[in-house]
Parts: C-alpha cells; structure tokens; sequence
C-alpha cells in the first residue's frame, strides 16, 4: 500500500481500464482450514468464533432473563424510533434521491465487474432472486393488513391524520371513504416502494463495487476500504462483519419463529390444525430441512430455482385476486394508487413539522430500521448476484421495477381487503380481524375468505409464506457463510449446511424458551447504527464509481 | 490413443494433485497428446485472483510451468462458476464440451464417510461425461 500512489480517499488512482484496490490483503488470509472428522471447514478468524459464541451467550441471555430481556429491548426499539424518526426519514430520502440521481448521471454508465462483464443472470431470475429475498414475506404479511389497518384505523395511527370513513361503533361515513382509501394506499405504498429498495439498493450497489471493480473480498467490510483503509482487515473490520452477521441471523431466526405461528395461525383457519408449539416446531424443522435442500444446492440449482416458483406462485395469487375482486376497479384503483403515491410521498417522508406521530414513528420509523437492519443481508445477496450490470440498469431493476411491483401488489391486496369492508362492514372477516380484533396473521386469509374458492387461494398463500421462508432461509445462510469465510465464496459446503441449522435452532429455542419478540426488537434496534453505515456507503460509492469513470 | 487430455486442478491445492499431474504428464508423452489444465473460480475475489481474468493469468502460468517441466503440450481453461462450490461437476462437464478433451485424468482423495452423504466430484464426472475418466487416488 505503501508505494502505490493514493488520493485523499486512499483509493489508489487507477491504472488502465481496471480500478483495482492495491492492498496487502489476501483473501482468506485470516481464514483457518481444516477438517473436523470428514468435514472440511474455512473460516475467518476470529469472525466465525465471535459471531458464533455471541449468539449462543444473546440466546442464553434471553432465555436466563426473560423478562430483564424483554423489558430491556422492549423499550429499547419504541424508544429508537420515537427518538429518532427524524434521523431515520431524513436518512431513507437521502438514499432515494442519491439512488435516482446515480440513475440519470454520467457515473449510471459503470458496469459492475469491469467495461466487458457479461451479467451472470437473465433478468428474470436475477429479479426473482433479489424479489424473493428482499421482501417476499412482508408482502404476504402485510399486503392485506397495512392498507386495511390505515384505512380503518381507529387508534390515531392515521397516516397524515386523514379522515376515518367508520364512525366509533363501526358505522360507515360514505364521504370519507375515497380519501380514506386514497390515503391507505399512498401510505403503504410509500413503506414499499422506493424508500426501501434505495436502502437495499444502496448496501447492494456498494458491495458490488467495491468487491466486483475495486477487487476487494465479497464481505460488508469492504465497503469501508475508502474511510478506514487498511484498518478494516482488523478489528474494526471484525466487528463490522461480526454485526452483519449477528443481524442476519437474529433477524431470519425471528422472523422464521414468528413466520411459524403465522403459518400455523394459517393451517389452524383452513385446516384446523391445533395452534401450538409442537405444530410450530414442525414447521420450522420442515422450512430449515427444505432449506438445507437448497442450501446444498447451491445458488444456481437451489435459491434461484424456488425465487422463480415463488414469483410464479406469487404471480399466480395476484392475477386471482386482480379478477375474481373485479379487474377494472381495482386497476384503475391502481392508477389511483400510483397518482396518490406521487401526490403524498413529499409529506409522508417529510421528517419534521407533522402530528401524525402514531403513523411516523410507530410505522414509517419502524419499517425504515427493519428494511436498514435486513439491508447487509438483503444487500449482500444482491451484490452477489447482480455482476455485469451497469449502475443505471441495476438500479432502475433494484429500484424502479421492484416498487412499481410492490405498488401493484399493495394495490390489488389492499384495494380488495378496502372494497370488502366498505361493502359489508358488518360481516367482513378483514374489518374483523384487522380493525375490531388485531389479527394481522389472519388478515390474508380473511381478505381470501371473501373471494372465491377460498379454500384453494389460502392453501396457495400458506405455501408461499412457506416457501419465501425458505428462500430467506438458504439465501441467508448463504451469505453469512461468506461473511463468516471472510469473503470467499467457495469455501466447504458443510459451512452452509451448520448455519443454515444454527438458525432453525435458534429459531426453535427461542420459540421454546420465549424471547422471540425480545430480539426482534435488538435486531430492529441495530437498524440505527446502520443507518450511519449507510450513510458513509452513499460517500463511498460516489467516490468509487468516480475512480471507475476515470479509469 | 487420446489426444486430448483434461486435468482439472485446484490451485489452492496444487500440493494434494501431484499423482495425478505426474500421471497425466507420463500419458501425454506417451501418446504425444495435449494437457489442457482446467480451474474453476468464482467471479468474485478469492485469494486466486481479485477478477476471473488474474485468476485465468495464474491459470496459464500454473500450466505453462507445467508444461515445461513435464516436456509436454500444455494449455490452460479457466472456467466461471457462480457457485463453484455446489457447481463444481457441471461446470467440470462443461469444460469437458468446450476443451474437447477425450480423456479426463483427476485426483480424488480416498473414499470416506462424507461421500456416503453426497457424491464426490470425480464419481459425478466418470458418470455423467461423454469422454474417459480417469481417477487418481493419493
């Protein structure tokens, strides 16, 4: 590093038509090999030690002090998001305007490994992938319950402190409805599109860069080469990656002990399986081993395969619920949509000045720490997949596509689980579970009971909850796998498999022992140091791809 | 006999090759035939090579070296996985395509419980390809 002449970034100026960091790295310079009986292993010291162990001592931690636990970070995220809404809306804009801005300048034409990369995948499977593991499973979860609850809701939460279209013993006031409608879909489209693929986008876009054009290993670390320069092969970079990997796996642990219940809540509504742990058990045993099917797999053959039959199947439920709940309305319902979007995204993401603090806070701040701590995992699996692109390609189909399709779902779930409660606010089973009792895991399966052959479209819903989990299961371990190998992605398969296992564990134990939501909680909190993290990679790709345009 | 002779080699592993590289070696010269060393690598950066293209410099450097040593035609293929680890057999197979090869000479390590559990890469390979597989143990 020492002789190569370097800017004020300390990125070397490039030489020739590669922009190539000099370091005295090695990949794999810290990893140790070995075999442990037949099973050959290759793992980074001290990052696979320490993620390891920090994980079995929060497991123990939450399981030894329950409520210590619960108490702690059950207070702990309300009191980041309310502290720090402001921070996380002013940040999320900033990532959204860097993003479009990146689209339309001259640095858009930067191609992700190199001026001759050919893209590795065809479109269709790359936006599978990236669809697939970046919010799958929040559509299924909220694509019903987020509209009908800022539709109906009669808690404040508001959006915007817009008109309530039931008065309080539930009666409908016909006036507010459209705005009411208006409202509630604008709002949730604003959680869904572009905000959160601009922060997946931008974790994704780093990493590429910096691993696919600057040679550096294909880990979060290396994104931080241009602030903290060769200090991040040490302890700083350890504790870097030891965090990534510590919010992935709590992050899919929790999330796949909550996705149990919600599946089983499913099973028990359509089948009448009982609803209890040993069925949740089960099920997260049966996610874990399909997972570990397509973990051994590999990318190709395993993860790319089930995100094509998830978009088909997704595909499928959407186009059954656009007709069977009346295709023109709610297609012009979208074109409403998308106007409302346009129309009321500058106020919703304004962070300053509004009263609308149940909405901004308990909703809009939560979902940008969720999106921002799932962002090095999500953020990761895209960078891996997207090489060969350039900057403008990959964020018009990182950001543009991805939310013109969350705005079509948002539109076509919500709109129907809307015009059920607007025509039967006695009897419908949405208004029942969303509005009157706080179901959200039933609030898919009521909008489905409502439309035809119900018993068919809410099988279909329960396999695709089941199969998004699955993919967020193997893609996960995936790229902890390459974390913890300290960026080499060929590193043994018997890897995989012990994280992939590690997390229906914890998932299990947590399940068992409580202190599922206690960590969902941690999880969501680190979403705030992140957000500095992700701040300083906007920085860093800008002056990244201005070294590759020099070159 | 052959002409062709493909050798996949791990170069993070050149030590544990040396049976099968000397026996390719011995046939080569024995039938005037080519060696066409072939490594799969991933697009990302390994310690092998920051892009697939230093990866494929080493590559033909590992097989000039080899050729010269071994008095023997050598030429090297690198090949692009994006999963070596899992993809290694089709992408073996591939190669076996593209070099033209009619012979493949590899080295496998001695059987053990972990082939129980999934196949090894050379038991695929004699399985699947159209040319002639040869293992080598040790």
């Amino acid at each position: 590093m020492a002789d190569t002449t370097t800017n004020d970034q300390g990125i070397p100026e490039p030489e020739g038509t590669s922009a190539l960091i000099e370091t005295d790295y090695t990949i794999g310079q810290d990893n140790i090999d070995g075999s442990v009986g037949p099973f050959g292993f290759d793992i980074h010291n001290p990052v696979f030690l320490v993620s390891g162990v920090a994980i079995v001592a929060f497991v123990f931690y939450t399981l030894a002090l329950p409520d210590q636990a619960g108490t702690f970070f059950g207070w702990l995220r309300p009191a980041l998001t309310s502290t720090f809404d402001w921070f996380f809306l002013s940040a999320a804009n900033v990532f959204v305007l860097f993003c479009l801005a990146l689209i339309v300048l001259p640095v858009g034409k930067v191609r992700l490994g190199g001026a001759e990369a050919t893209p590795d995948y065809t479109y269709l499977g790359w936006f599978a992938m990236l669809f697939a593991a970046g919010m799958g499973i929040g559509l299924m979860f909220f694509g019903v319950l987020e509209p009908a609850y800022y539709f109906g809701t009669p808690w404040g939460d508001a959006p915007l402190g817009t008109v309530r279209p039931f008065t309080e013993d539930g009666v409908l006031i016909a006036e507010n409805v459209e705005e009411a409608r208006r409202m509630a879909l604008a709002a949730t489209s604003f959680h869904w599109a572009l905000h959160p693929w601009a922060i997946y986008a931008v974790v994704a876009l780093a990493l590429a860069l910096f691993t696919y054009n600057k040679g550096l290993p294909l880990t979060i670390r290396s994104a931080f080469y241009p602030i903290l320069g060769e200090r991040v092969w040490g302890w700083w970079g350890h504790v870097i990656d030891v965090t990534a990997v510590f919010a992935t796996l709590f992050g899919l642990a929790t999330s796949l002990g909550f996705g149990a219940t919600q599946a089983n809540a499913g099973l028990e509504k359509v089948f009448g399986l009982p609803n209890n742990t040993t069925v949740q058990v089960i099920l997260i045993s049966l996610i874990t081993a399909v997972a570990l099917v397509s973990v051994l797999r590999g990318l190709d053959g395993g993860v790319k395969v089930l995100s094509e039959i998830n978009m088909g199947l997704a595909m499928l439920l959407l186009l059954f619920v656009l007709f069977t709940a009346g295709a023109v309305g709610i297609l012009s319902g979208f074109g409403k949509g998308l106007v409302a979007y346009v129309q009321e995204v500058v106020p919703l993401s304004n962070p300053f000045g509004r009263e609308d603090d149940g909405f901004r806070q308990g909703w809009t701040a939560f979902y940008w720490a969720w999106w921002i701590s799932w962002s090095p995992f999500v953020g990761m699996f895209i960078a891996r997949v997207s090489r060969g692109r350039t900057v403008r390609e990959f964020l018009i189909c990182v950001l543009i596509i991805p939310s013109a399709v969350c705005l079509l779902w948002m539109s076509v779930f919500g709109g129907a689980a809307i015009n059920d409660m607007v025509a039967n606010p006695e009897t419908s089973a949405v208004k029942a579970n969303v509005i009157d009792a706080y179901s959200p895991e039933l609030s898919l399966f009521a909008m489905l009971e409502g439309l035809p052959l119900s018993g068919i479209t809410s099988v279909l819903g329960i396999v695709l909850v089941i199969v998004f989990f699955v993919t967020s299961s193997d893609s996960g371990s995936l790229v902890i796998d390459t974390i913890t190998a300290g960026g080499k992605v060929d590193a043994p398969v018997p890897q995989r498999v012990f994280w992939c296992l590690f997390e229906g564990a914890v998932a299990i134990v947590l399940l068992l022992g409580g202190g599922l939501a206690a960590l969902q909680a941690m999880v969501i909190s680190t979403g705030l140091p992140f957000t500095l993290v992700l701040l300083v990679m906007c920085w860093a790709i800008w002056k990244g791809l201005k070294a590759e345009r020099q070159a | 006999m052959y002409s062709k002779i493909m050798v996949p080699v791990d170069l993070r592993h050149v030590d544990k090759l040396g049976h099968a590289l000397s026996v390719a070696g011995d046939l080569a010269k024995l039938w005037d035939a080519t060696v066409t060393y072939v490594g799969v690598t991933a697009a990302a950066p390994s310690d092998l090579g920051h892009t697939p293209e230093e990866y494929a410099e080493r590559l033909a450097a590992f097989a000039e070296g080899q050729g010269a040593s071994l008095g023997i035609k050598a030429a090297a293929h690198a090949m692009v996985s994006h999963d070596p680890t899992t993809d290694l057999d089709p992408t073996l197979l591939r190669a076996v395509e593209e070099t033209g090869a009619d012979l493949v000479i590899m080295a496998s390590h001695l059987p053990n419980i972990a082939d129980r559990l999934w196949p090894s890469n050379g038991g695929t390979v004699a399985t699947r390809a159209t040319a002639s597989v040869m293992i080598v143990r040790g």
